[in-house]
């Protein structure tokens, strides 16, 4: 326990003193003893305008004197505006701050953790408000690209819900308080070496955060670190260590692998590798070019759930979570994997399937990879692995390192019992919410009210906060320093872009406290522990420019965790194989996975991700159960798929698991496996903010400890009778037979390039009864690469990032008036509903048409044609007539039906982009290929008089994808990338009968069937006819 | 049609008699003027009430809209046109009988439209007062559009886009309210001096003299207003031919499946003469029925616009087949979904069978001389067609927008209460113009029914 308790009235003015002393960084002054102590008295004072006297009234009220006072306040009234206006500095820099040239934005490096691993990035930053998230091209994690979750962070950095005060109990305290607690702390833990404290972190990637916590438990060996992830990696940890007997982490080679098998795997979009894995996997699908297409990879997927990573599939199994287990055993039997027999029992189609993607994995012998999803049993993981080593796959494709995130901190489990127990005095909760995201049998609200003192660092006073004595805000990574590692183990430092909006603290800083260190700030801590370890590691050479130049990289050279050799447990193998093969199955078995756009639930309050469309389901601003429209039937829901344009209200389900219930809505997913359902994590939020609060269900009713991403047993659905409104942004599954994407596949491609996709010319498209354009300096197209699209959402988020697009919240999505100036379609291929073939991703964005049917029809001129090619909205022009909406084809335009944009909320206003204008109501609005970006390109270029380079300008939605599937360019280039991807026999005009000629066109879709396979199965029976 | 003057020539032939037996210059005066002059039953006010009732909800959708915005509407991406275009097509079509009965009928010398032109041309004004209000409140921002959208000159050398179809609406419905209004006016002079005559105070005296501009009924004023009268007629005609025609571009200029179709001016303008016939009757039926106007309005001016009505619904419906005709017959697939597909099998399915309904099957009946001759019936299928000439807009509008090329954008579409409060709205807002325009002002034109008398037989000749 403390021991302040125990000191006399004099010693806690001393204390307080000391607080201040503590509190203060670099000089500071104080006019009295009183200030300096900031005693109650001396604030009164200073708060009180005037003298307690002056401002209060003891007598009664006659009137005479109630009039002669209603006159003065009257007449004071005007007087108090000149005294109380906040100082404002409208005085331009005396002294110019280096490269700051007002107008232009700078670059920095920096890195964002999530759930503890990094992705190195470049930050925005507009006269010094961070605005934009890019990729950073060095860092191996994103090599320039990025995913939702980075894209957004930059309107969490300002968003308004963020707790902005450090409290004690829910009163305000200074960080000096909490530093005499912390302090105090310390020290009486020291003494007894540190019984009673403990830490609860998220997955520590962070070198300095890792140091420090060495530092703590080498002084404190009693205490204990715990951490807790609502969707984290233990059953990969568990799968990898129970492999080889020892922590390690597995990273994949996509480049290298020609062969790829994901099982459940979701491994384009979703963790720590994602971006990397997306840019290496489409690296191998470039199939423009016909003379370079034979390398490209083909892809098994093996699944439950479809997901990001199944629209790109070559092929696709649909199997219950416990098939997909006995596919994998299945598969490891046939590759000959030591102490495995195959299950029997296993139907034609799958006994297929495992014959030939054997065969084909065998025919690629160290150039195959067999990747399990992170929420798998961690037997499936052992059996991939297992499955890889047999194939020679380790060290090519599948590369082992020593673990990425710090193996140090013990389980959450064991907290938990030691709370209960109440053998904790004080908990140090950082960044992580456990309250909301432990399992339904875990009561840990119950557990904290057993501690002494708990303390809550954290973004926003959420679930945990709220329970917690102290909460102390954050600092978000944009505005601190900070470090961490990522999925390969290359170290970032992560520089912040502007001070804490409200005075936020880093994990390290409350360490470096609880050490008694005091206030040391968190770039000193940062620099520090990189100073002392380029004393041991480096070269030998000048900190200081190492510092600089890992700063300005975005990530410490040659960090990165070398591969190493490891030895499979053959015990480990046989266990899990018979786990598998005796795993009991009720009817019905429910998944829970984290979701697309709200992960764990911490960007529930984001209302970019918020609104995202997620990948196959089209849903915002909810979850819902999931399940395939067959089983949705079979449960008594009707046809759901079918109903879609009646009834936007979807039934509600009475969801039983373990004994556990949760009332949620059901959501057909076409190409869902039978039987199993899918719970997305994040959602049913209670304290996260005005945004998120009461989105959503709430997975973590129903979910335990033990059951963190299956539950196979004692899973029912029952219908509850009532309905809930779903806004999804697409109702039709189907492209009705009309030719919108084109696919063909690699045999028939690489044997008539010209005709393989036969999609036919619709006659001559380019006459038209209008003049042409003059043409310009340029001719601006893009092209999009439909094989490589996952339709990951990165590209939406990045648009709405850099051109200021609103969000207009459920209702009016559910009303069909979201804003997204580029919107990912989604359409299911197959015999129909439960016969889903591939899935297909089709972004599209404004075609910017030559000649373009909304310039036309437009009363007032507020759309026209720039000499570039570009169809220019002309904003402060618009009158809202829409009829440039109805005469559009794509329907690209976007519509300010109300005034969606939030002009009020000064921390929003600072994250706008400068270079494009904020819309008002009633205004059309919609993509112009990033004009803004064009524009400061084209300033430069007329500065050194000679035309905007190829690649100069990257429209947002380009340069954020992390498959590489939009190119944007000079079409009147021929050498230009977007006219050599044009030049490819797989260019198609979208709606090219209409003759619009739009300068967006797509590379159509190719699949890489494997024909032994496609043979078995029956021919097309995967897919639709090509032109059906 | 029957000669002009049979009705007088054949005195027993009640059924095709254009004015009442028994009648002479002072009973037409006495009757038609005194609905101004004499007592209204009290009936009448409750719609009043009604009507400035349902203003009120007009001006309160209006300031709501004003301050919110449209998406107090149920509009969306991909149906960004509703209710509000819906309407103004509806209320413009209405106004067309009357054009069509001043004008045209006029030029073709059909007498028998005297006793209901006034009316009617009062109808045309009513509904484009009604209908202008649409396409200015429909934009997201009216305060910019109400000047914009005219060929103002100004400092930017800015003008309006001539190409846009939305353009030539405002010159349409601008000319087609103008002229309107003139050759209403100018038909009034007459009896306003003849109400001027008649005033029993001073107030009205001068009210209607001022209005009528000095009118004596001298050969000289006669002569001018005559002249006057035939030329807006003659100004008028093709405006019955070129406003919905040029309505119909909205839709027909556009690349839409549904809406790009060639078939659109003729059929929207026999659609629009079709609804206007049918309000004419919605409204003359009550009336003449409380005002005794039997006299006047009589068999078989009901029966004529009853005979309209089916040549023009006739027309709609061949409208009807040749756009499944045509879709077909393109074999452009989005075309032949739109049209064949969506309407008659997609989610508004029923709006369609309702619209077939009204506009086609209802309208059969007026095969039969029964139901041409009962006012119940034929108010009942006025009724009908009214709401179906309102679903026919709906159709074209809506079902056209909401599934067009790209099944992802495809989505649903229905009005929202404000939608509603603003559609009822303008109903009241006819409504009360309708009860003020029968209550001070003489809503059968008294001279032209004179001329149609037997001791006026010379100067009807001269009308030859």
């Amino acid at each position: 326990m403390t021991s302040h308790h125990h000191h006399d009235a004099e010693d806690r003015q001393l204390t307080a003193m000391r607080e201040r002393l503590a509190e203060a960084r670099g000089p500071k002054f104080w006019r009295s003893f009183e200030e300096l102590a900031d005693t109650p008295e001396f604030q009164e004072v200073l708060h009180r305008e005037f003298p307690r006297q002056a401002s209060e009234w003891h007598e009664g009220l006659d009137r005479r004197r109630f009039l002669s006072l209603a006159g003065a306040s009257l007449g004071m009234a005007g007087l108090t505006a000149c005294t109380k206006q906040p100082l404002e500095k409208i005085v331009p820099y005396v002294r110019q701050p280096e490269e700051l040239v007002p107008g232009r934005p700078l670059y920095f490096a920096t890195a964002m953790p999530l759930a503890g691993y990094a992705v190195g990035l470049l930050a925005e930053s507009h006269m010094g408000r961070p605005t934009k998230i890019e990729g950073n091209p060095d860092h191996p994690a994103s090599l320039g690209a990025t995913g939702v979750f980075a894209q957004a962070s930059v309107l969490e950095l300002y968003d308004p819900d963020r707790s902005q005060t450090l409290t004690h109990h829910g009163r305000i305290r200074g960080w000096g308080a909490l530093l005499a607690e912390l302090g105090a702390v310390g020290g009486a833990a020291k003494a007894e070496g540190g019984r009673g404290l403990r830490i609860l972190t998220g997955d520590v990637t962070s070198p300095t955060l890792s140091g420090l916590f060495g530092e703590l438990l080498e002084e404190m060996p009693e205490a204990r670190w715990h951490r807790f992830e609502t969707a984290g990696r233990d059953a990969v940890r568990q799968g990898v260590s129970d492999a080889f007997g020892e922590p390690l982490e597995a990273r994949y080679d996509f480049t290298a692998a020609d062969v790829v098998v994901a099982i459940d795997s979701d491994f384009l979009s979703s963790g720590p590798g994602a971006v990397r894995y997306a840019k290496d996997f489409s690296s191998r699908r470039r199939v423009a070019d016909p003379s370079q297409a034979s390398g490209m990879s083909r892809l098994y997927a093996v699944e439950s759930v479809p997901t990001a990573t199944s629209t790109v599939a070559d092929h696709r199994l649909v199997l219950s979570p416990t098939k997909v287990a006995r596919f994998t055993l299945a598969l490891a039997a046939r590759l000959g994997v030591a102490g495995v027999t195959a299950p029997d029992g296993d139907d034609e189609k799958v006994a297929a399937w495992v014959e030939e993607v054997a065969a084909d994995l065998l025919a690629h012998r160290g150039t195959g990879l067999v990747v399990a999803g992170e929420q798998t049993d961690p037997e499936v993981q052992v059996l991939v692995h297992a499955i890889n080593d047999v194939l020679d796959n380790l060290g090519t494709t599948v590369l082992l390192s020593d673990p990425v995130a710090d193996e140090t901190p013990a389980s959450f489990a064991e907290l938990l019992a030691d709370m209960e127990a109440g053998e904790v005095d004080m908990l140090l909760i950082l960044g992580t919410n456990p309250v909301y995201g432990a399992g339904a049998d875990q009561d840990v609200a119950a557990a904290l009210a057993k501690v002494g003192t708990t303390v809550h660092l954290g973004l926003y006073v959420d679930e945990t906060g709220a329970q917690c004595h102290w909460h102390v805000p954050e600092a978000h990574y944009l505005e601190s320093w900070n470090d961490a590692r990522a999925f390969d183990g290359t170290a970032s430092i992560g520089q912040p872009l502007i001070e804490p909006l409200y005075g936020g603290k880093t994990a390290a800083e409350l360490i470096a406290a609880l050490l008694g260190r005091g206030v040391v700030p968190a770039d000193d801590l940062v620099r520090e522990h990189w100073q002392t370890w380029w004393q041991e590691n480096g070269d030998g050479g000048d900190f200081d420019g190492f510092w600089r130049r890992s700063l300005h990289d975005g990530y410490v050279a040659a960090s990165e965790l070398p591969p190493r050799e490891a030895v499979l447990q053959a015990s480990a193998v046989s266990d899990a194989a018979s786990a598998i093969a005796g795993r009991t199955v009720g009817d019905l078995e429910l998944l829970f996975r984290p979701d697309p756009d709200v992960f764990d639930g911490r960007f529930a309050n984001n209302p970019w991700l918020q609104e995202c469309p997620k990948p196959i389901t089209k849903l915002t601003w909810d979850n819902a159960l999931l399940m395939s429209p067959k089983t949705a039937r079979d449960l008594g829901f009707g046809d759901l798929v079918a109903g879609s344009d009646q009834d936007k209200r979807a039934p509600m389900a009475q969801l039983e698991a373990g004994g556990r219930s949760l009332s949620v809505p059901v959501w057909a997913v076409p190409g869902h496996a039978d039987g199993t359902l899918t719970l997305h994590l994040g959602y049913g939020r209670t304290r996260c903010g005005r945004v998120g609060d009461g989105a959503g269900f709430d997975a973590g009713q129903v979910r335990t400890s033990e059951t963190h991403w299956r539950i196979s047993e004692g899973v029912s659905v029952t219908h509850d009778g009532g309905r809930y409104l779903l806004a999804s942004t697409q109702d039709h599954h189907s492209m009705e037979g009309r030719h919108l994407v084109r696919m063909t596949d690699l045999d028939s491609y690489l044997h008539d390039p010209e005709h393989a996709g036969a999609w036919e010319h619709h006659g001559p498209v380019d006459i038209s009864l209008m003049p042409e354009w003059p043409e310009g300096r340029h001719a601006w197209g893009m092209s999009i690469d439909l094989t490589s699209c996952t339709g990951c959402n990165a590209c939406l988020v990045a648009c709405q990032s850099e051109n200021n697009i609103p969000t207009v919240g459920k209702e009016q999505v559910a009303l069909g008036r979201e804003m997204h100036w580029i919107r990912l379609d989604r359409y299911f291929t197959g015999d129909d509903a439960d016969h889903v073939g591939s899935i297909v991703n089709q972004p599209v964005p404004c075609m910017q048409c030559e000649q373009a049917p909304c310039e036309v029809v437009c009363p007032v001129a507020a759309t026209v044609h720039s000499d570039e090619g570009l169809n220019d909205m002309v904003y402060n022009r618009c009158v809202g007539t829409r009829y440039c909406s109805n005469n559009c084809p794509y329907k690209v335009r976007r519509f300010n039906f109300l005034l969606y944009q939030d002009f009020e909320t000064p921390s929003l206003q600072l994250g706008r982009n400068p270079d494009v204008t904020v819309r008002s109501r009633g205004v059309m609005e919609k993509c112009t290929y990033c004009v803004q970006r064009i524009n400061h390109a084209r300033i430069e270029a007329k500065r050194e008089d000679r035309k905007i380079r190829d690649g100069e300008v990257e429209t947002a939605c380009q340069q954020v994808c992390p498959s590489d599937a939009i190119v944007f360019g000079d079409i009147s280039d021929p050498e230009s990338r977007v006219s050599l991807a044009k030049d490819s026999p797989l260019d198609f005009t979208l709606l090219e009968e209409l003759g619009n000629r739009p300068r967006t066109t797509y590379l159509g879709r190719v699949r890489n069937p494997n024909p032994a396979l496609e043979e078995k199965l029956g021919g097309g029976h995967d897919e639709e006819a090509h032109h059906g | 049609m029957a000669d002009a003057a049979a009705g007088i020539d054949r005195p027993d032939d009640m059924e095709n008699r254009i004015l009442g037996p028994g009648q002479d210059s002072v009973s037409i005066t006495d009757k038609i003027g005194s609905v101004p002059y004499g007592s209204t039953p009290k009936w009448i006010f409750a719609i009043w009430g009604v009507g400035l009732l349902l203003v009120m909800l007009l001006q309160y959708s209006i300031v709501k809209l004003l301050f919110e915005g449209t998406g107090i509407w149920g509009l969306n991406v991909p149906v960004a046109w509703g209710f509000a275009i819906i309407n103004l097509v509806w209320w413009i079509g209405i106004g067309h009988a009357g054009t069509l009965i001043s004008a045209i009928l006029l030029l073709l010398n059909q007498q028998w439209r005297t006793s209901i032109n006034r009316f009617a041309e009062a109808m045309t004004l009513f509904a484009v007062a009604c209908a202008v209000m649409f396409p200015l409140l429909h934009t997201g921002r009216p305060w910019l559009a109400a000047y914009w959208l005219l060929p103002y000159p100004n400092t930017m050398g800015m003008w309006p886009n001539f190409r846009s179809p939305l353009i030539w609406d405002v010159f349409a419905i601008s000319t087609y309210g103008t002229v309107s209004l003139m050759f209403w006016f100018v038909g009034l002079v007459p009896d306003f001096g003849t109400m001027r005559d008649r005033a029993k105070n001073r107030f009205l005296r001068i009210l209607y003299g001022f209005l009528s501009m000095g009118w004596r009924g001298s050969a000289r004023h006669w002569h001018n207003y005559e002249k006057a009268y035939l030329l807006l007629a003659g100004l008028s005609t093709p405006l019955v031919l070129s406003v919905h025609s040029v309505i119909s571009f909205d839709f027909s200029v556009s690349q839409l499946p549904g809406w790009h179709a060639t078939i659109f001016p003729p059929y929207f303008v026999a659609g629009a003469i079709f609804a206007g016939f049918a309000m004419v009757l919605l409204l003359a039926i009550p009336v003449r029925k409380t005002f005794h106007l039997e006299a006047f309005i009589t068999t078989r001016h009901l029966q004529n616009m009853a005979n309209l009505m089916l040549v023009t619904g006739l027309i709609v419906s061949y409208g009807y087949a040749s756009e499944f005709f045509f879709a077909w017959y393109s074999g452009n697939p989005f075309e032949i979904f739109a049209i064949t597909e969506n309407r008659p099998f997609g989610p508004y399915r029923y709006h369609w069978y309702a619209l077939i309904f009204c506009n086609f099957l209802a309208i059969q009946t007026l095969w039969f001389k029964k139901v041409r001759t009962s006012t119940t019936w034929l108010w009942i299928i006025s009724f009908i067609v009214t709401i179906g000439m309102w679903l026919e807009r709906f159709v074209i509008v809506v079902l056209s927008l909401h599934r067009d090329f790209l099944p992802s954008s495809w989505d649903m579409y229905t009005g929202s209460r404000w939608d509603w409060g603003l559609y009822l709205g303008t109903i009241g807002f006819f409504l009360c113009l309708m009860f003020l325009f029968v209550r001070f002002v003489p809503m059968i034109a008294m001279f032209e029914m004179k001329m149609l008398l037997p001791g006026s037989k010379v100067r009807g000749e001269h009308h030859d």
